[in-house]
């Protein structure tokens, strides 16, 4: 009832929905663009382009997978378009210390991440850093398992060529 | 997971760490209410282009105006 409200263009039954879902929306974005700021603009994008999407939402539908994909396509606007620099977080450890006990630069490591394209950088940092399962990015993505798996495989590819470039051997 | 993709894994996570806090801090509603304030009404293209043609018209053959006078 109250996302058939919501489609019908009920501010209230969007406000329920928008403070039901805030959290979730925000907790998915911050874990891509790793920048709380930068996550909570990315959040009213996202539940802007829902609100006005809402008349195309099929209310028999998840309202989570869509709202997920909605704010994953988001996520990945950012990072095409963002600085690379405001892209890395600041409470990383990395930045605390930067360099592991074998000796790996590890701000070389982030510029090697932060250089792969979006749609492969989305990927790598949910399945690689977050330890997403490949169903949940899929669903996400809109993309099909196999795809999802083949960009990893690519990004991983990718990470080794430029790490090996900058003198790494992970 | 011992996979072969396991030391790039490690790498990575030392260099990007996971991230730990994923909650949100505040209430975005009051920002979001003003957003759907603030969005201007916006002029879909296919208006523009015919508020072009119709004052085109007007410079090209004036006496139109009188015919769109007559019909509003």
């Amino acid at each position: 009832m109250l996302l058939h409200d919501f489609t019908q263009g009920d501010i209230g039954a969007f406000e329920r929905i928008f403070r039901q879902f805030q959290g979730q929306v925000y907790g998915w974005i911050v874990r891509i663009v790793r920048n709380p700021a930068a996550a909570e603009d990315l959040t009213l994008e996202v539940f802007w382009r829902i609100y006005r999407a809402r008349a195309r939402f099929d209310p028999q539908r998840s309202f989570t997978a869509w709202a997920r994909r909605i704010a994953t396509n988001a996520a990945m606007d950012y990072l095409k378009s963002a600085p690379r620099e405001v892209l890395l977080d600041e409470s990383a450890p990395a930045l605390k210390s930067p360099s592991t006990k074998s000796g790996i630069d590890l701000a070389l490591v982030q510029q090697a991440l932060h250089a792969l394209p979006a749609k492969f950088r989305v990927v790598a940092i949910l399945a690689l850093v977050e330890e997403t399962p490949y169903a949940e990015i899929a669903e996400a993505t809109g993309l099909p398992m196999n795809t999802v798996k083949s960009r990893v495989f690519r990004a991983v590819r990718m990470l080794r060529k430029k790490l090996t470039r900058l003198g790494i051997q992970p | 997971m011992n996979t072969p993709d396991h030391d790039l894994r490690a790498l990575l996570k030392n260099a990007v760490a996971p991230i730990a806090d994923t909650e949100l801090k505040r209430d975005l509603w009051p920002h979001m209410l003003n957003k759907l304030n603030q969005r201007p009404m916006r002029v879909s293209r296919l208006d523009w282009v015919l508020v072009a043609l119709s004052l085109t018209g007007c410079l090209l053959f004036p006496r139109i105006i009188l015919a769109l006078l007559f019909h509003l």
